[in-house]
């Protein structure tokens, strides 16, 4: 087929592309805003098979069947709680493959004796690095969340930074000498493996709860990879796909730092900032807690004309979001306004408890985000805090000194009473103490969310 | 380079165009906003395609057919999941 034609139909899957994106806006329309999307990346699969360039169909169903297979079973089988993990092993094999398609261009290019130009080795050089560190780096990045080989914890050792700087430094300069000398392909897999290992090292110092940053620049790297796989076979489709997820990823790890008010680059040092001066937890919690039972609990919502929940990740953890819409039911039953309050980073990705909510379905109109909810949340009866415990913390208010100071946090503590779930008082990522589980309208209910939740069920059922 | 100045005004132009259109979206959506982004970083699929269907020796072949099917897991698993999630969010409406 002329190649005119074909360049008019990647044009046309990027303009599917683009309207896919802004129809993300609502709602309403962001389900049609998937399907034009992924109608025009099938667009462009298949007008790319009629590129005068391909001449051997043999091998191509073998991938497509297996990729869209793994793909598919992956898709349908995954829980909604385990969406951070799905999308950093998702973004993984989009920067694998564009690593590759770079690969075996330089070594067509030089076993065929094209001429090279400089654009294209760059090209390669960017290509090889920015997926090889995006594939890398979406395993450590989905391994943590999974809690498999290294856990969630972040991982530090002496030189950690002087090395990674050292990696990159080692990229530049075997992408500059591949940039030199073309036809040595063997440079090329040595800077894969070198920025494989780059892409190892950037994420492990980061801990469980700054994932979402990192799953989002993941994101983006994956979409830059494709983009300079674009500059290699000099296709616009990749090159404006690329660009387009490239920033999307840029915007959305943005919007996670401002949410924890640090810096990108603190968040990937695995910095947290001083803890001294911190007061200890002994000092906030001693003699002021008050635990509850269901029953107490109950009592509570009989009195209550309008409950704030507000979750976190060990919402998510323990699965319960079944659940909290079961008990939110039954208080909408009695009359009782029920809301959602969700902080931006609640979770280990952006967006997370919404998902988790939705599959419960829970309406959308009842989360809330932040900037929503906090003016209001003084005229809250029951704010029931279920597995989140920094982004409740009033210290990020009061506290400027301290750890997350001046991170933005849902106002709990300004409800007219507080039900903490949580399994006991240990902290949460940031290390500290929550002055919130000691204030005198806080009560603390411990248990695992899920049972937690049962029994208050089982206890405004007898009520 | 000619080519090289129209591939970089078209990369120029397109990510301030997303920095335009991921802005519209509400953080109730930034799940499915990642996983949806996501798949269409699996468009390297048109570069694997490519080098899969070259008619190359055996090591690139083995590689490019890796690379066929690493980009579709991108874009179908994407596709799908995101679809599974947004799906949640319109039944969600009551």
């Amino acid at each position: 087929m002329s190649l005119n034609i074909i360049n008019f139909a990647y044009i046309a899957a990027a303009i599917c592309f683009i309207l896919g994106l802004k129809m993300m806006a609502h709602p309403r329309t962001s389900v049609k805003g998937n399907i034009i999307s992924a109608a025009g990346m099938l667009l462009a699969i298949v007008f790319t098979l009629w590129d005068r360039e391909i001449v051997d169909y043999r091998l191509i169903p073998i991938g497509l069947v297996i990729g869209s297979g793994i793909g598919a079973v992956l898709a349908l089988r995954i829980k909604m709680t385990a969406m951070p993990q799905m999308v950093a092993l998702l973004n993984g094999f989009g920067g694998a493959a564009s690593t590759l398609v770079a690969g075996i261009e330089l070594m067509t290019a030089s076993a065929r004796g094209t001429v090279i130009t400089d654009q294209f080795t760059i090209a390669v050089a960017a290509s090889g690095l920015i997926g090889a560190v995006t594939f890398w780096g979406s395993y450590v990045a989905f391994d943590k969340l999974q809690e498999w080989i290294l856990g969630g914890k972040p991982y530090h050792f002496p030189g950690q930074q002087l090395l990674n700087v050292t990696l990159l430094v080692a990229c530049v300069i075997v992408g500059v000498m591949i940039v030199l000398n073309p036809s040595a392909v063997y440079l090329y897999w040595i800077l894969v493996a070198i920025a494989s290992v780059l892409g190892v090292m950037f994420v492990l110092p980061v801990g469980g709860a700054d994932m979402p940053v990192v799953i989002c620049l993941l994101n983006s790297y994956s979409g830059m990879a494709g983009c300079a796989t674009g500059f290699v076979i000099n296709n616009n489709a990749l090159i404006i796909a690329g660009a387009l997820v490239g920033s999307s990823g840029i915007i959305l790890s943005d919007i996670m730092c401002r949410a924890m008010n640090r810096s990108l680059f603190n968040v990937l040092l695995g910095v947290l900032g001083p803890t001294e001066g911190t007061p200890t937890a002994d000092a906030i919690y001693a003699g002021k807690i008050k635990s509850v039972t269901a029953e107490e609990v109950s009592m509570l919502f009989d009195a209550a004309r309008r409950v704030v929940f507000v979750p976190g990740y060990g919402l998510a953890v323990s699965q319960a979001h079944h659940v909290v819409k079961d008990l939110a039911n039954m208080l909408e039953a009695k009359g009782i306004e029920v809301d959602y309050a969700i902080h931006p980073v609640a979770g280990r990705m952006p967006g997370h408890m919404n998902v988790l909510l939705a599959e419960a379905d829970v309406p959308y109109d009842k989360m809330k985000e932040m900037d929503e909810i906090n003016p209001t949340m003084s005229q809250v009866d029951v704010a029931v805090v279920v597995g989140a415990n920094d982004v409740v913390n009033p210290m990020a208010r009061t506290d400027p000194k301290c750890v997350i100071g001046g991170m933005p946090i849902i106002d709990a503590d300004k409800a007219r009473t507080v039900v903490v779930i949580k399994r006991s008082l240990s902290p949460g990522f940031a290390g500290i103490p929550n002055p919130l589980f000691a204030m005198d309208h806080t009560l603390m209910f411990f248990s695992d969310a899920k049972k937690a939740f049962i029994d208050l069920i089982a206890a405004v059922k007898a009520g | 380079m000619e080519t090289f100045v129209i591939a970089l005004t078209v990369f120029i132009l397109a990510t301030f165009l997303g920095f335009e259109v991921i802005t519209k979206v509400p953080p109730l959506l930034h799940t499915p906003l990642v996983s949806g982004s996501n798949a269409i970083s699996g468009i390297t699929i048109v570069g694997s395609l490519i080098c899969a269907g070259g008619g190359f020796e055996a090591v690139a072949a083995i590689l490019s057919v890796c690379a066929v099917s690493f980009a579709m897991i991108n874009v179908v698993g994407g596709y799908l999941v995101t679809h599974r999630m947004l799906k949640a969010f319109r039944k969600s409406r009551t």
